[in-house]
């Protein structure tokens, strides 16, 4: 087994981070609708409004403090914003208008400014989704959707994907142990076949596991809906709790936008 | 190092064009559901979600390449060629939602953008492509698989495309469109002949040994008979 402690674990527990926080409690669909909403204030925000960016970072700290993730849960999840970081570096040698000089490279202005604010406006952007599934427990976060009146079927879909991602990893990793044990090394382009066929194999037997499981669930009674194991309701206090995230959000971005006409 | 395609992160792509592209996938993905399931009925959801993880495990496979780089698939053609359009693109559309959702892969305000190009924009495309070729060059698993590496080397630029279409609605950076048109278009015709030769690979594989269990070709293989003694029948669809 690749990851013995992952064993009967789907993929989302492993981000969530247990806690007892006002955060927590909140109802997922609560929290989804606030987090989006307050990225969306974020990225109305004109990137030159540079005290408008620190107090968002404060609320998310703030929001981290509240819910008791610390830093370290945080920064490594971080790194999945490194592609978008490059390309904002290229955005200074690119732009028209003034330029300035920096330890001798002549920048465009305009590039400058826009490359922080893709930087700055990505990274509390991850920063909030890191806080949304380290709040909330995947299958939360999916029945909350349904509560949104997301399909049903896409949302069995996701869970789907969720409870048998570690199944298929697993599986791939046994293929790949049995390629390995018989003197298979990947050494550039010609070894492409070899893995291709393992895909191949691996979607046919992906397939054949969502036929048997669909078998199982009718065999219990699947009509296409699944069960509600647990009811949730959410009160006004509720949604006026996270919602004061994104109202925060907006009186910021309107002043900023106001004070960058 | 990988070569990977990322994901549209938050504040790429302004306010207004990110909440329109939303509103397309929400409609673009409901245009999927219905189709899928009067495809697969109530089986839709086991099957498209283990081919959602198929195709997530898929992009985990790393390919070397030359050099101590390597690439992956982004799987967009390969799902609709197994699976159909509708199931293909709910497929990869999902994978997209749970990675922006809690691995913070693509922007939580990106998520419309992101499922648009890489989930709706491909499915569209490489089942076009595919079912095109297929019909002119016939079935064997060498043209079925000459049709999916076409299929699976067109989508990624035209993703691409798509991408530079946001960039130039509405867009947050300096680069100039012409620019960014030339680089994506340039890079992604590069990745996208390794994205059609793991595809064709891969559909060749399947093909070769459950050919029923590659959708876009379904109705166009020949019949089986079973034959007994003293009966000949069909076998019934699905198997």
């Amino acid at each position: 087994m690749p990851s013995p402690h992952t064993h009967g674990h789907d993929v989302g527990e492993r981000l969530f981070v247990h806690r007892h926080s006002v955060i927590h409690r909140l109802p997922a669909e609560v929290k989804t609708v606030a987090m989006v909403a307050f990225i969306f204030t974020v990225i109305m925000t004109p990137p030159n409004q540079f005290w408008a960016f620190a107090l968002y970072a404060l609320i998310l700290v703030g929001v981290a403090g509240l819910a008791r993730i610390p830093a370290r849960v945080i920064l490594p999840r971080m790194l999945v914003e490194v592609p978008f970081v490059f390309f904002a570096l290229l955005m200074p040698f690119f732009g028209t208008g003034p330029t300035v000089e920096v330890l001798g490279l002549s920048l465009s202005q305009a590039g400058l400014l826009a490359g922080w604010g893709i930087l700055i406006k990505g990274t509390l952007g991850v920063v909030s989704s890191i806080l949304l599934a380290a709040t909330t427990p995947a299958r939360d976060l999916l029945m909350g959707l349904e509560r949104l009146k997301i399909p049903e079927l896409l949302v069995q879909i996701a869970s789907f994907m969720l409870r048998y991602t570690h199944v298929v990893s697993d599986e791939m990793h046994r293929m790949k142990l049995a390629r390995e044990s018989r003197g298979f090394t990947a050494t550039g382009i010609r070894s492409w076949p070899i893995i291709a066929q393992s895909g191949g194999a691996l979607f046919i037997r992906s397939y054949e596991r969502g036929e048997r499981v669909h078998l199982a669930m009718l065999s219990r009674g699947y009509t296409g809906r699944l069960p509600q194991l647990t009811t949730v309701t959410t009160t006004a206090a509720d949604w006026f709790t996270a919602m004061s995230l994104p109202a925060v959000g907006l009186i910021i971005a309107l002043t900023a936008i106001w004070a960058g006409r | 190092m990988q070569v990977h395609t990322m994901h549209i992160p938050d504040g790429f792509i302004n306010a207004p064009t990110s909440a329109v592209a939303g509103v397309i996938a929400v409609i673009g993905i409901a245009i999927c559901l219905n189709g899928a399931r009067k495809q697969l009925d109530e089986k839709t959801a086991p099957l498209a979600g283990l081919v959602a993880v198929f195709i997530f495990a898929m992009q985990m496979l790393n390919f070397p390449v030359a050099a101590g780089t390597s690439g992956h698939l982004l799987g967009g053609a390969l799902a609709v060629i197994l699976i159909g359009p509708y199931a293909g693109a709910l497929a990869v559309s999902v994978v997209i939602l749970v990675q922006g959702l809690l691995f913070a892969d693509g922007g939580l305000s990106a998520i419309g953008l992101n499922i648009i190009n890489m989930g709706l924009v491909t499915a569209v495309v490489g089942w076009f492509v595919f079912r095109g070729l297929v019909k002119v060059i016939g079935v064997s698993r060498p043209k079925v698989m000459v049709a999916a590496f076409v299929a699976g080397l067109v989508t990624v630029p035209v993703s691409a495309l798509a991408f530079v279409l946001e960039y130039a609605i509405g867009g947050t950076g300096t680069v100039p469109v012409s620019t960014v048109t030339f680089a994506m278009v340039g890079v992604h015709i590069l990745i996208g002949i390794g994205e059609g030769l793991i595809t064709a690979l891969t559909v060749g594989a399947v093909f070769l040994v459950r050919p029923d269990l590659v959708y876009g070709v379904h109705d166009r293989l020949p019949k089986r008979l079973l034959v007994t003694s003293n009966s000949v029948t069909t076998p019934a669809n699905g198997t």
